[in-house]
């Protein structure tokens, strides 16, 4: 381990369990056996709608070691949710297709496989819409959205200001419903004993499973332990308990016997969430010299019928531009679709898809450079809420791309650069997203030998949290990162807020800091050590609670340089490049990581992903990895990720802005950007197949 | 997964016995795709008889002055073996165009050629389909048919074989060895794949049993200058959305002979014939190959959504052929 010279934060030290994770000494959830244990396979159903009359389960218990079928007649009653996705096997009802409906299990996962396929399910079905269409009758405002923004905002007058603009775009754009993919699928090992529930589960927040878990099996929530220790990718899909983890609770209690539950590849397409499909209207004026008079953002998005999640589509565009007139908007169609959710930077990653297209065909329409286009209307503070940016430095970004990617000599015109034949082009977009921070709890511990332990819920999904807190703790300590060890991913530590919306180095490092600082204080006073040790522990809901009013949020520009096949229509990225203003960096080796792995989806969204809805079946049909298309490594050629240190004061005590989503954001606009300089084509919705380029 | 066995087979004559005393009974090769195809459900033996070591792996140097290639050699070893690359190099490009490293380390020439389209109703038993369950309809003609077949197809199917190798030795006019309960005997390529028709549950004129125990390519001098074209929507590790194989002979701006075959445009590796005759004695032009492709391609029926494939073909066939030429 690195051992230099305080401070350790902004130290690319490496990952605290690196060593464990390549030897294979790391476990994940699926990874452990205790005794006794059983294997479950979950059963979908196969309509879109109506109610599983009955299930035949003769059949398949006559396969050799099958334990059992549970479905909604013999399921372990829960507590009614207020998520209608934790209520599995509670009723007849079928909201959607791929819904769970049975689970078998069984001594082995091949005869718990077999058994799940023998069921025969006798269902009354009924006519399914899974269609979202912009002029759906059913579509209407929620009550708010996402992450629990307004659904609206609206300030001045927009349309007159529209009419009365010299120079206008009116464009419609559309994203496609994609699904999260981590490498590793939801898995769960469930076991009840005298003292209730213990899951190993792959999740990104330890502390919510265990609180949603108790109360639907009406337990205390110490009668719940949730172990996260290692986790394989998540990208929001784990970011709250769903389906899986529920089912494979009740399965263990209807056995009484511990169960091990992996969703498989085929079944994450319907039970464990997506990013909505949109549907956009961008509408910008502006003056003769691109200065804008109006911005409008409204989009459309479908939810399930059992649940409302209703995405922040357009919330980037309440920060992003100057503009006295301006109206956001969110329509939600309920249909029988499986259940949306959380995907890396919901609401920013098509959002700013569709304002950022926008932006580039007003530079367009304007005859000005993009990048000169954007630093035009930089607002002076949040053009909505008027509070101040914490931080902002968009400009910065957008300038120092530019140097470093050879923007000046680019010529706008489109269709002109044919080398061999490909035709190249270059795009540029802005990126962002906001910096949040949740309450947590956390402990630091001088230990009787001199080392520190300190413990926090947190989870590392893959992103280098532990090693984060490390650096953190160790700089907190005035120690070094190897006298520390941060225990985290188990539900027993203080609890802690989720992996995700990119606030975890935030969040869990205010509540370390804030921990370690009780505890140099405890030491100081203390004079000797005790023999027991020395420990403290803290709490940051009253500091997040009273923190002064800002504007927070990340800022970034991504320039992508694409070439197409004149012949077939084959867009590939030759080079991208991102700079991001995030505040300080902890750890510039696993920061990298975060940003060009945000990129590589942010391409692989602009060029592939797209989960195809069978209007006949209902259900999403691209259902493995072969059939929908995620970035291979031939498909990223030259990425490159920078940063701007940034020296922010009003966000916590490591000075910190989130950088797990921010690298998806923008990106899919820089390259459609890219391929109309290239090709003169624009393409509106994603993702930019080779036919939507064919001429 | 439903249980099944697994035998090894010493030689081809017990492997083929095998299968004619177990009719649940499968061969196996590299197993991605049946292994896959079990998994789903689509696939159900009750037996897998593995004829990795029955049949031959080597790759030799045939009397007539082509490549005798056993059925088990396995896709790596076919791509970077010498002859293949200089004398066929289309054929070595098609290999390496598909699949990923590992998965061609595993998959077999036999294997290769028998692998099972990609259409995604087929690999979902949960669904109505022809090919899985005969009769129980085709949804991909109403459904998603982007990547499906835009020639040949049948109202009862419309899916493409998925395969890059098999369109290089289509247009090579490789031969198949076959040995079945009756003998051994040849079927050319094309030829081994047939058209979907009323039976699209069949894929290939092999009859149950039938063990392929090696590939014959013919000796062709020219082919030493052709070339394997795959597009497809990501650059690597996804199947064709079209391909063309092409070896062109080609003096003093005429073309003397060619061999032009289609992947991902049909139920078989698409041999152009009526290509390849208008090319022949043909001034090498642009002019002459748009022409060519035109003519080949008037027999296409596209669906509303792969359209778009009927020019992406001509614009890859004149691409490769004025590449060839010059
Ligand atoms: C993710 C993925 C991506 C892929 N991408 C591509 C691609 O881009 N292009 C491409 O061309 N392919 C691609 N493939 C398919 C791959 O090429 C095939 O799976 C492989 O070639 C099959 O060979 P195998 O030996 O593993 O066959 P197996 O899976 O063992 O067998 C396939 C079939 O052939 C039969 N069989 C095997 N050997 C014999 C024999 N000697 N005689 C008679 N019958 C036999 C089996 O019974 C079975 O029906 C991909 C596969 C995967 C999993
Ligand atoms: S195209 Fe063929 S394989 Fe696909 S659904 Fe139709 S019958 Fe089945």
């Amino acid at each position: 381990m690195t051992t230099t010279a305080r401070p350790y934060v902004g130290t690319a030290l490496d990952r605290v369990e690196g060593m464990e994770k390549v030897t294979g000494r790391a476990r994940y959830a699926y990874e452990h056996s205790p005794d006794e244990l059983a294997y479950a396979v979950p059963v979908q159903a196969s309509i879109a709608r109506g109610e599983v009359r009955a299930i035949d389960v003769q059949a398949a218990l006559t396969i050799p070691g099958v334990i059992a079928i549970i479905w909604h007649r013999n399921a372990p009653r829960l507590a009614p949710a207020d998520n209608a996705e934790l209520s599995v096997l509670q009723s007849a009802r079928v909201a959607y297709r791929g819904q769970y409906i049975a689970v078998a299990v069984a001594e082995t996962l091949q005869a718990a496989g077999e058994a799940a396929r023998s069921l025969s399910v006798d269902y009354a079905g009924e006519p399914h819409d899974t269609e979202l269409r912009a002029d759906h009758p059913g579509l209407y405002r929620p009550e708010k959205v996402n992450a629990g923004y307004p659904t609206d905002s609206e300030h001045g007058d927009p349309d007159a200001a529209m009419e009365a603009a010299p120079i206008r775009v009116d464009a419609t754009y559309s994203t496609p419903a994609e699904h999260n993919n981590p490498m590793e699928p939801h898995a769960t090992v469930a076991r009840w004993d005298a003292d209730g529930l213990t899951l190993y589960d792959s999740t990104q927040g330890a502390s919510a499973v265990r609180a949603t878990l108790a109360a639907l099996f009406t337990m205390p929530p110490a009668n719940v332990r949730v172990i996260a220790s290692h986790v394989g990718g998540g990208f929001g899909s784990k970011g709250q308990p769903l389906a899986p983890v529920v089912l494979a609770a009740l399965a263990a209690k209807h056995v009484t016997r511990p169960v091990k539950l992996a969703v498989p590849r085929q079944q994450m397409f319907a039970v464990t969430g997506y990013r909505t499909p949109t549907i956009q209207r961008v509408r910008l004026g502006a003056d003769v010299d691109g200065r804008l008079t109006a911005i409008v953002h409204e989009a459309i998005e479908q939810c399930s019928t059992i649940r409302e999640f209703a995405e922040q589509t357009t919330t980037p565009t309440r920060i992003m531009y100057a503009a006295p007139n301006r109206r956001t908007t969110h329509r939600v169609v309920k249909l029988d679709v499986p259940t949306p959710s959380w995907m890396r930077a919901p609401g920013e990653a098509p959002g700013m898809f569709a304002l950022e297209s926008a932006m580039d065909e007003l530079a367009i329409a304007c005859g000005i450079d993009p990048v000169e286009l954007r630093v035009r209307n930089e607002p002076d503070a949040d053009p909505e809420s008027g509070e101040p940016f914490s931080s902002r430095n968009l400009v910065a970004c957008l300038r120092e791309g530019a140097r470093r990617f050879g923007w000046a000599d680019r010529d706008p015109t489109p269709g002109a650069r044919l080398v061999g034949r490909t035709l190249i082009g270059t795009g540029v977009a802005a990126s962002t997203y906001p910096a949040y921070r949740s309450p947590s709890q956390a402990s630091a511990r001088l230990e009787p030998d001199g080392r520190y332990t300190v413990r926090i819920a947190a989870t590392d999904i893959g992103t280098g949290a532990r090693t984060v807190l490390t650096q953190i703790a160790a700089d907190a300590l005035r120690t070094s990162p190897d006298r520390v060890t941060v225990e985290i991913g188990d539900s027993a530590l203080p609890p802690a807020t989720l992996a995700g919306g990119s606030m975890g180095t935030a969040s869990w490092g205010t509540a370390v800091v804030r921990a370690c600082e009780a505890l140099r204080e405890q030491v100081s006073r203390s004079g000797d050590l005790p023999s027991a040790g020395l420990e403290a522990a803290a709490d940051t809901k009253e500091e997040i609670g009273a923190q002064e009013r800002f504007s927070r949020h990340a800022f970034g520009a991504q320039f992508a340089e694409v070439g197409v096949d004149v012949d077939t229509g084959e867009a590939r990225v030759l080079r991208l490049l991102g700079v991001f203003a995030a505040g300080r960096i902890v750890n510039p080796k696993t920061a990298r990581s975060q940003f060009i792995g945000g990129m590589t989806m942010g391409l692989s969204t602009a060029l592939f992903e797209e989960s195809l809805m069978d209007r006949e079946f209902g259900d999403y049909l691209n259902r493995d990895l072969a059939q929908y298309h995620v970035a291979a490594c031939a498909d990223v050629r030259d990425i490159e990720a920078v940063w701007i240190e940034e020296d922010d004061p009003h966000l916590n005590p490591m000075g910190t802005k989130g950088i797990g989503e921010i690298g998806i954001v923008g990106t899919a606009a820089a390259i459609a950007n890219a391929v109309h300089h290239a090709t003169g084509i624009r393409i509106r919705d994603l993702p930019i197949r080779l036919d939507k380029l064919l001429r | 997964m439903k249980p099944f066995d697994y035998q090894r087979a010493a030689d081809t004559r017990s492997a083929v016995a095998a299968l004619s005393r177990q009719p649940e009974a499968m061969y196996l090769g590299g197993g991605t795709n049946l292994v896959d195809l079990m998994r789903l459900g689509v696939a159900t033996p009750a037996v897998l008889v593995d004829v990795t070591r029955a049949t031959s792996e080597a790759i030799e140097e045939s009397s007539g002055g082509g490549l005798l290639i056993g059925a088990a050699a396995r896709n790596s070893d076919l791509a970077a073996h010498p002859v293949v690359r200089h004398r066929y190099p289309m054929l070595a490009q098609a290999v390496l165009a598909g699949a990923s490293g590992q998965i061609r380390n595993m998959a077999t020439v036999g294997g290769n050629l028998l692998q099972r389209t990609r259409c995604s109703y087929f690999q979902d038993i949960a669904k109505p389909c022809n090919k899985h369950r005969p009769g129980s309809g085709c949804p991909a003609r109403e459904g998603d048919h982007r990547n499906l077949a835009i020639i040949g197809h049948s109202s009862s199917c419309v899916a493409t074989h998925p395969s890059d190798m098999a369109v290089a030795l289509a247009a090579l006019g490789a031969s198949v060895h076959v040995e079945g309960v009756e003998g051994t005997r040849t079927v050319p390529m094309p030829g081994l794949h047939r058209l979907p028709g009323d039976e699209p549950e069949r894929d290939t004129v092999l009859e149950p049993g039938d063990l392929i125990t090696a590939v014959e390519l013919p000796a062709l001098p020219y082919a030493s200058r052709s070339r394997y074209r795959k597009v497809r929507d990501r650059a690597s590790f996804a199947f064709a959305v079209v391909s063309v194989a092409v070896a062109l002979d080609e003096a003093d701006g005429v073309v003397r002979d060619c061999r032009i075959a289609l992947g991902g445009v049909a139920h078989v590796p698409w041999r152009a014939t009526l290509a390849e005759s208008a090319l022949r004695g043909a001034p090498a032009t642009a002019e002459e190959f748009t022409r060519a492709a035109d003519l080949e391609l008037a027999g296409a029926r596209p669906l509303p959504d792969n359209a778009f494939k009927v020019p992406l073909v001509r614009n890859v066939l004149v691409r490769v052929l004025s590449e060839l030429a010059s």
